[in-house]
């Protein structure tokens, strides 16, 4: 479906070099990877997040398409707004071209802020893909928690004191909320599994409704890692089953990659500055709680799949 | 000749939307401008408008919603009151910001707390700087007329500005009045077709909206969106002769009632110029040299046009109907005292907050008014340079009110 590496690199580039990202975030590297799946033409709507602010620096762009930011929470508005006009436009004959829509933001900006904005759009049923690159906190601002943060994980306002360590509440399941509104398709993905990543992208351009896509996205400062371990980092946390790569087809959950081993967490964790406090032993019970929810959530979607 | 009809303020709102017949509408629903959106809806119902109308989840939505539509290249329009208004205010500056020509009625309507469904201006008030035009109409058929002006106006090359189209909640929302209506092909031709400018739909020339501008280039954005406010001064004239022309009906950025003789008026925005209007004619009638200035366009606001019209007056009083807690006077008050400050001739101006949460406004209270400017003219000192007009409470606790009420009843 999506073609190999060779094939690809000849698609022109929608979002192109000279951008201000950090070296090594993996932002830039799996909305490349989506745009690959699209040959018509694409009009994005940008969330405030660190994508937006480092592309669209005034009087640059670095976006080859048409592209508009508003503000932070309204992206999926935005885009139905677009979406609605090009609509509008196709019922009076005044454009023919095939055009698709996509919608960006930070998992602040789809998680939290932006949840209300996206869950209605979903339900009215625009036809867009709505691409949440979760990099587990707000890194726009120098690293917050948001609701994508996962348990026990040091952010600046969840820092790691003496009376409290990290993160006291688990991640919100996203992915399944947004399949609770019924939309034809939903995925979880990873820039480490490149061609899983561009055929999800390719189907979810192609239904006829709205289409989301969670994948997570590494953040060398945010994680605090050295920026040449990024895909790796995505790879390990597909691996341990912290990130199953899974998708939502009308309906029938599909699990689309199960390693052979499920690596331990701690693995993943290890090299993030993060999550160093976690492998203190007064910290075990956190690492072991982090465990087990990795483990119940493997289990209930390889259920969800009829799988186990 | 268009066709007479009865219609509220709402219903006449969104006759006009009908005929607009836009691209796009997203909308929710607030009292009082619910009926707007039912009315639309209808017509989208009924196959008698090609838009795509969205029924969004919040405010929030409804203008981000018309700010990509806009931004894609169509005519896009909402509705809203209050509340609804206060939810949208972060991209209230979005669209002006990124010069997007949407046109968006507003039912005012006070704003909480405590809640209040009734009228006064204290939402569009609150949003004078988000680089909106504002027109403010008296009455049914101005809204109507209004809001297929504003088309134009925000649409115009050397202006592509927002336009919010205000109309008091209730008194003119709810209201019945006769009005006339254009005929559907007039309105068509008297708006013309939507030009687009950049739009995002034009995919063989990409164009990014909404960049990160630093300061070195912020500052320039901001400077050229006031310049195309200030030459929206000229385009409002320009498109109400127009429209005269069409309609027989001609409205600019203010209306003087018996104003050019006259040695004492009222400056006010909105339906209570009708009432004043009435009180004008009493006055005038027992020998009073009373005027009336109603103030439509408050953003541009013709500041140079003002220092003319009312420097020959004794004393003026400026009505706003909403506040502005701390500040010398309410938002209305407060700029006509500085657009007079460069006259050499000025009049007394006192500022008087009247109608919040929809406080009935008479002809009585009207009265007392013009009594007020009556007195500081034959004595020659302003005692309260800024007073509430119809309330309990205060420093005196209403008793001066109580007081004058029989009194402005007993001249009339
Ligand atoms: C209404 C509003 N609140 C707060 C902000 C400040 N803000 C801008 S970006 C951002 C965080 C973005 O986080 P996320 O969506 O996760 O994207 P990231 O930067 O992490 O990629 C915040 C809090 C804003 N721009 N608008
Ligand atoms: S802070 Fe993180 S998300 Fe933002 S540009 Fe840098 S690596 Fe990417
Ligand atoms: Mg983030």
């Amino acid at each position: 479906m999506a073609g190999n590496l060779k094939q690809l690199s000849h698609k022109p580039e929608r979002l192109v070099s000279g951008h201000r990202m950090c070296a090594g975030c993996a932002a830039p590297v799996l909305v490349k990877q989506i745009l690959y799946a699209v040959d018509v033409p694409v009009v994005i709507a940008n969330a405030t997040c660190c994508l937006e602010v480092t592309t669209s620096v005034y009087p640059y762009s670095n976006w080859k398409c048409s592209w508009i930011h508003s503000a932070f929470e309204n992206t999926s508005a935005t885009i139905g707004g677009v979406e609605a006009a090009y609509r509008a436009m196709k019922k009076r004959g005044e454009i023919e071209e095939d055009v698709r829509f996509m919608a960006i933001g930070g998992d602040g900006g789809t998680f939290d802020i932006g949840l209300q904005s996206l869950s209605g759009a979903l339900e009215r049923g625009h036809r867009f893909v709505y691409v949440c690159y979760d990099n587990e906190a707000y890194m726009n601002t120098g690293i917050q928690r948001s609701s994508a943060t996962p348990l026990g994980a040091w952010t600046t306002t969840s820092p790691v004191g003496t009376a409290i360590a990290g993160k006291t509440r688990p991640r919100k399941d996203l992915t399944k909320i947004v399949a609770a509104h019924h939309i034809p398709y939903v995925a979880q993905a990873s820039p480490s599994n490149w061609k899983d990543l561009t055929t999800k992208a390719e189907k979810a351009f192609n239904v006829d409704g709205p289409a989301f896509l969670n994948v997570i996205s590494p953040c060398v400062p945010g994680w605090k890692y050295e920026p040449e371990l990024t895909i790796k980092l995505a790879k390990m946390a597909v691996d341990t089953c912290y990130w199953p790569l899974y998708e939502i087809e009308n309906g029938q959950y599909k699990v689309n990659y199960k390693p052979k081993e499920k690596k331990p967490l701690v693995e993943w964790l290890k090299p993030q500055g993060r999550f160093k406090h976690l492998l203190a032993p007064e910290n075990k019970h956190l690492l072991d709680e982090l465990q087990s929810q990795v483990d119940r959530e493997w289990e209930e979607l390889l259920k969800n799949a009829g799988e186990s | 000749m268009g066709k007479l009809i009865a219609a509220t303020g709402n219903q006449a709102v969104a006759q006009a939307m009908r005929q607009i017949d836009p691209h796009v509408v997203a909308a929710y629903p607030i009292t009082p401008q619910t009926d707007v959106v039912e009315e639309f809806a209808a017509f989208v119902a009924d196959g008698v408008v090609a838009t795509e109308f969205v029924p969004v989840e919040s405010e929030h939505s409804s203008m981000s919603t018309v700010i990509g539509a806009s931004a894609a290249g169509v005519r896009a329009m909402t509705a809203t009151s209050s509340q609804g208004l206060a939810l949208m205010w972060e991209m209230l500056y979005i669209a002006a910001g990124l010069r997007l020509p949407i046109v968006m009625p507003v039912a005012n309507r006070a704003l909480s707390a405590p809640i209040n469904i009734h009228g006064d201006q204290s939402d569009t008030m609150g949003a004078r700087d988000s680089g909106w035009i504002q027109l403010y109409c008296k009455n049914q058929q101005e809204a109507y007329d209004t809001l297929i002006q504003a088309i134009r106006i925000a649409e115009h090359d050397s202006v592509r500005l927002p336009v919010m189209v205000c109309y008091d909640g209730f008194i003119v929302s709810h209201s019945l009045a006769g009005m006339e209506l254009l005929e559907d092909d007039q309105v068509k031709a008297f708006i013309g077709k939507h030009k687009a400018l950049h739009p995002l739909l034009d995919t063989k020339n990409p164009v990014t909206y909404g960049p990160l501008a630093l300061f070195d280039y912020y500052f320039e954005f901001r400077r050229q969106l006031v310049e195309g406010m200030a030459r929206a001064a000229n385009v409002i004239e320009e498109v109400a002769e127009e429209y005269a022309r069409l309609s027989g009906r001609y409205y600019g950025r203010y209306e003087k009632y018996n104003m050019d003789d006259a040695e004492i008026g009222v400056l006010v925005l909105g339906s209570a110029a009708s009432t004043a209007e009435v009180v004008v004619d009493e006055l005038r009638a027992q020998g009073v040299k009373a005027g009336l200035l109603r103030l439509r366009s408050f953003r541009p606001f013709p500041k140079a046009e003002l220092a003319r019209e009312l420097s020959h007056l004794k004393a003026l009083c400026v009505l706003d109907r909403a506040d502005s807690p701390g500040a010398l006077g309410g938002p209305v008050g407060v700029e006509v005292r500085s657009a007079l400050l460069e006259s050499a001739k000025r009049p007394a101006v006192i500022n008087g907050i009247f109608g919040l949460g929809g406080r009935d406004t008479t002809v009585d209270l009207i009265t007392t008014v013009y009594h007020r400017l009556m007195k500081i003219v034959d004595t020659g000192t302003v005692d309260e340079p800024l007073f509430y007009l119809g309330v309990r409470g205060g420093n005196n606790n209403g008793r001066e009110l109580e007081a004058a009420i029989p009194q402005a009843r007993a001249t009339r």
